[in-house]
């Protein structure tokens, strides 16, 4: 009789109801997201006498190799913009995209030794992730601003238009993208491990189908609706129209990929919800 | 009293062998026959328990197969069993870190687990820096670690390296900052598997001293898994043994230990014998600490007696009793014999006592071989001989918070009289 009066905080059983969504959990362990991100911001650089400006040297050698060879070599259109500006804007962009898809779709693997002795509520890993990587995009971001700084005072055509208002929800945009397609991987990655391999040379070629070398105008009216349909597109479009003024803006296609990534964000914490109950049995 | 824990129809099942190809046509079928057909799963139904030694059918085994039971608040339960009965799994269970089978586990009040110290450490972080991460993933939320870094730094004992990366720390170093931030944990259930078996002697005692704050003191719900009987011991009012996936055992710490060491061989500190041999009947042979029953567990540190009952109807000269003991191996390492035949020999109904004293034998299992002899002008006769008249276990005492836990050697550990 007691029993029945008494609350309980905790229920462990071996359903789970599929739309539980955890948030209030996450919520409460919001210091070890912060904690989590420090850590790996003072691990990243100890012991290195560049410390973050390591973060830089890699766009900006990719920078310097696609200007050359996309755009001497091979003499793609950059929208009349200066070349490193162009090129640079689209790795900046992509690059927080891929990394936070890239290590969120391993987070399972990755954390396995810290998810099999302690419980905390496992969407802080990916979460971390993306908010990492944010400082890290902050620092490439900054590299870019030094870069437009030099090409405003050497007269290089651009203009920054009323789109930067929308810059946060860019980068919402590619977070939130990353993480539900990361979680998802990683989600279906713990048993059978083949979308691992998959993944690591997907994304690479996914580049490819998204504006990040050619801008939207210059790709061929066939496959143009194609390209459209990658949700990747309209950010990175938007994010070089707000910046540099050049491509295209179109409301719709940022409605639509704001659409997909709330269903992909919305199915990736399902899915990842799901598997982390078990997932240590299995890994 | 309220509960803190309840367990009801608890199982886990987990599959052996390795995951390839051949596991996904089952997972399909699995798939099928649950979701599609809705039927039972096919795999659960023929899963066995987990026994490591003999080879079984199927491929998946209940590592923990419906347990039930339920935790009082305040409770400081301690859990054992061999290597294997589901100690482990089921502290996986009740920490979270994986999800049961079948069966479900009700919590009342913050869980905090300790499968392992240290969880988290970063070894390019500095120990403040560590103890920060280390008490957020255990739960706790930064101001509260802010308000008791003095206090674990000062617990930990490393306050000179609390700047240095824990890289740079040695082992013993790194294990008392670990054990520092989790035992200031404030969660109303604590859950401790064997993470005390690291660290020097004297970091030991200090581990376990302030586990007993935690459950004595702050009245505070703990689980703890051990290997180390005398510990086990000392921190636990009662005791779950666990075997081969199965709940054995239930109750008072005592019993439950007693119940461990017992193992498979039943133990026997009463023996009714009956045996009639030239008029003399020896009816029981029992052995107990002197003030309890035979029913009760052989506590080492009380006084111990050994009761022969005996029906003498004849006269006999002189009864001579010759008593020896062996280890669980059955290697003798001590005998004893009576010295007062004549007034052993008393017609009728008798008892002969033997008494030895308070924390004379080591803990340990050992059994006892009696031989009664009848000294006669004709020399000894054998009136009743059996190697294994009992087979009993003397328990470790309970021993004080904070001094060493660790079994001592050998089977006699008698205090010796002592001058200067």
């Amino acid at each position: 009789m007691q029993e029945n009066q008494q609350e309980w905080d905790l229920i462990i059983d071996g359903k789970s109801s599929l739309f539980d969504l955890k948030l209030k959990d996450v919520w409460r362990y919001r210091d070890l997201l912060a904690m989590f991100v420090k850590r790996d911001f003072i691990s990243g650089y100890k012991q290195t006498i560049l410390g973050p400006l390591w973060f830089l040297i890699q766009p900006l050698f990719t920078t310097i190799t696609f200007t050359f060879v996309f755009g001497n070599l091979a003499g793609l259109s950059s929208d009349g913009l200066p070349k490193p500006l162009f090129y640079m804007a689209g790795i900046t962009a992509w690059g927080y995209f891929s990394d936070c898809l890239n290590k969120t779709s391993t987070v399972f693997a990755a954390n396995a030794g810290i998810f099999g002795k302690v419980y905390f509520p496992r969407l802080i890993m990916p979460l971390t992730i993306v908010v990492s990587n944010l400082m890290r995009f902050g620092i490439q971001l900054l590299m870019f601003f030094i870069l437009m700084g030099y090409f405003y005072v050497t007269g290089g055509a651009f203009n920054i238009t009323w789109a930067v208002v929308l810059f946060p929800l860019l980068i919402v945009l590619m977070a939130f993208l990353g993480l539900g397609i990361g979680m998802i991987i990683t989600a279906m990655t713990t048993k059978y491990k083949d979308l691992q391999f998959l993944i690591q040379f997907g994304v690479s070629l996914l580049m490819y189908a998204t504006p990040v070398i050619y801008p939207l105008s210059a790709a061929p009216e066939k496959y143009k609706k194609w390209i459209e349909l990658n949700p990747m597109t309209s950010i990175i479009e938007t994010f070089r129209y707000a910046f540099l003024g050049s491509g295209e803006f179109s409301a719709w296609s940022l409605g639509y990929t704001t659409t997909v990534t709330l269903v992909i964000v919305l199915i990736g914490i399902l899915f990842f919800n799901k598997t982390e109950r078990t997932f240590i049995d299995t890994i | 009293m309220t509960t803190a824990i309840k367990v009801e129809n608890l199982s886990k099942a987990y599959q052996l062998g390795t995951i390839g190809t051949g596991t996904i046509s089952r997972d399909i079928h699995r798939w099928w026959t649950t979701k599609i057909l809705g039927n039972e799963d096919p795999f659960l139904k023929i899963g066995e328990t987990n026994d490591r030694s003999t080879k079984g059918t199927s491929d998946i085994v209940w590592s923990l197969k419906d347990i039930n039971f339920e935790i009082e608040q305040g409770d400081a339960v301690g859990i054992i069993g061999k290597n294997g009965a589901g100690k482990s799994t089921l502290l996986k269970l009740l920490s979270r870190v994986t999800a049961p089978t079948t069966g479900s586990v009700k919590v009342k009040g913050r869980v905090a687990s300790l499968l392992e110290v240290g969880t988290g450490f970063h070894p390019e972080l500095t120990g403040r820096e560590n103890i920060y991460l280390n008490g957020a993933i255990l739960g706790m939320r930064k101001k509260e670690i802010t308000r008791k870094l003095d206090e674990i730094i000062d617990f930990s004992g490393v306050e000179r390296y609390i700047d240095t990366p824990v890289k740079r720390y040695s082992s013993g170093m790194y294990v008392r900052l670990a054990f520092a931030v989790a035992a200031h944990l404030e969660s109303e259930i604590l859950i401790v598997d064997e993470v005390l078996a690291v660290g020097d002697a004297e970091f030991q005692k200090k581990c376990l001293g302030k586990m007993g704050e935690v459950s004595q003191g702050e009245g505070r719900t703990v689980l703890f898994v051990s290997h180390n009987m005398a510990s086990v011991k000392s921190l636990c009012k009662k005791g779950m043994v666990l075997q081969h996936g199965h709940l054995n055992y239930s109750g008072e710490i005592d019993n439950a230990v007693g119940k461990y060491l017992g193992g498979n061989n039943q133990s026997l500190n009463y023996s009714v014998i009956n045996e009639t041999n030239q008029g003399f009947v020896l009816k029981t042979v029992g052995i107990k600490n002197t003030y309890s029953t035979f029913k009760d567990n052989i506590l080492r540190d009380k006084e111990i007696m050994v009761e022969f009952s005996y029906d003498n109807q004849t006269t006999l000269e002189s009864l001579y009793f010759n008593i020896k003991l062996k280890d669980d191996e059955g290697k003798y390492f001590l005998v004893t014999a009576s010295d007062n035949e004549r007034e052993l020999v008393t017609i009728g109904e008798n008892k002969a006592i033997m008494i030895i004293p308070a924390g004379f034998f080591n803990e340990g299992t050992y059994s006892m071989e009696l031989m009664i002899l009848n000294q006669s002008k004709n020399g000894y006769d054998q009136i009743f001989y059996d190697p294994d008249t009992l087979y009993f276990q003397i328990l470790p005492e309970q021993r004080a918070l904070g001094t060493w836990m660790g079994k001592e050697v050998g089977y006699i550990r008698h205090t010796f009289e002592w001058t200067t």
